[in-house]
């Protein structure tokens, strides 16, 4: 582990940053502010980041949840860098097919298939 | 709202803050569980619960914690009953542009009451559009599944 915020685990493999979101509900305003305040200075102080988000432990989130993804993978863009989702359990997954935000995001089914071909 | 089949009734007079809604919410889920509902089917009406009750805090009330929410629920063997009123203005359901299409699909918001409809049987808004009724009607997947199995 190397560095660990309230709402989030990050670990570095080489250049790519797996954040590991820890709760399993995300639902309240105050998570999602933590989680941004988190992700923002993370995004910003690296150029061309490989930026892969771990949903193993979620169980649980809203709308909320789909808006802060935007957002982080606009300023990812922004930097040159490259964003995928990772490990995200089928009714969270039937949540992004029906929003359809499955055709704008790089899923992949764990942490290794994510890191394949990033890289290291 | 209530009928002689109804297992459980409860009604909130609430704050417009999120953790009095937050605390009616889990209420109805664990009435639900209690009466026999799914984790399926909990998932969704918890998920349409959330959603709502956001947009009546923030979209509704619009953050006015001194006005209040209004909810009533009721428990069946075969239906969960909801319906939230907030104290603003209401809005035009049919007006909302769809989340899933264009650059619409890059917006950071405006996809709760997509996913309420995706999730409950029913959803209807009163004329002023500052009260949705919503039905989960049990397991409504696996009838439809036995149903087309027995053809």
């Amino acid at each position: 582990m190397d560095q660990m915020s309230p709402n989030l685990q990050i670990d570095y493999h080489g250049n790519v940053a797996v954040a590991t979101l820890t709760d399993e509900k995300i639902l309240e305003d105050e998570q999602i502010q933590a989680l941004e305040g988190s992700f923002m200075p993370l995004i910003e102080q690296s150029e061309n980041i490989q930026l892969i988000i771990d949903f193993s432990n979620v169980k649980f989130l809203t709308s909320s949840v789909l808006g802060l993804l935007i957002r982080i993978s606009k300023k990812v863009y922004e930097k040159n860098g490259k964003l995928r989702l990772c490990a995200i359990e089928p009714k969270i997954m039937d949540v992004f097919r029906i929003t359809r935000l499955d055709k704008i995001f790089e899923i992949f089914p764990d942490q290794d298939d994510a890191l394949v071909g990033l890289k290291r | 709202m209530t009928n002689s089949k109804t297992v459980w009734h409860k009604s909130w007079n609430l704050p417009g803050q999120r953790d009095a809604t937050e605390q009616a919410c889990q209420e109805l889920l664990e009435a639900a569980r209690r009466h026999g509902y799914d984790e399926n089917e909990v998932f969704g009406v918890h998920l349409a619960l959330e959603e709502a009750f956001m947009n009546a805090v923030q979209h509704g009330n619009r953050g006015d914690s001194n006005k209040r929410i209004l909810a009533e629920s009721l428990i069946t063997p075969e239906k969960i009953d909801i319906s939230i009123t907030d104290e603003g203005s209401g809005f035009n359901p049919e007006g909302l542009p769809d989340p899933r299409h264009g650059d619409n699909l890059y917006k950071c918001s405006g996809r709760g009451v997509l996913l309420i409809r995706a999730y409950m049987d029913v959803v209807e808004y009163n004329e002023r559009g500052n009260c949705v009724h919503m039905i989960k009607f049990r397991d409504k997947e696996g009838r439809i599944r036995k149903a087309l199995n027995s053809e």
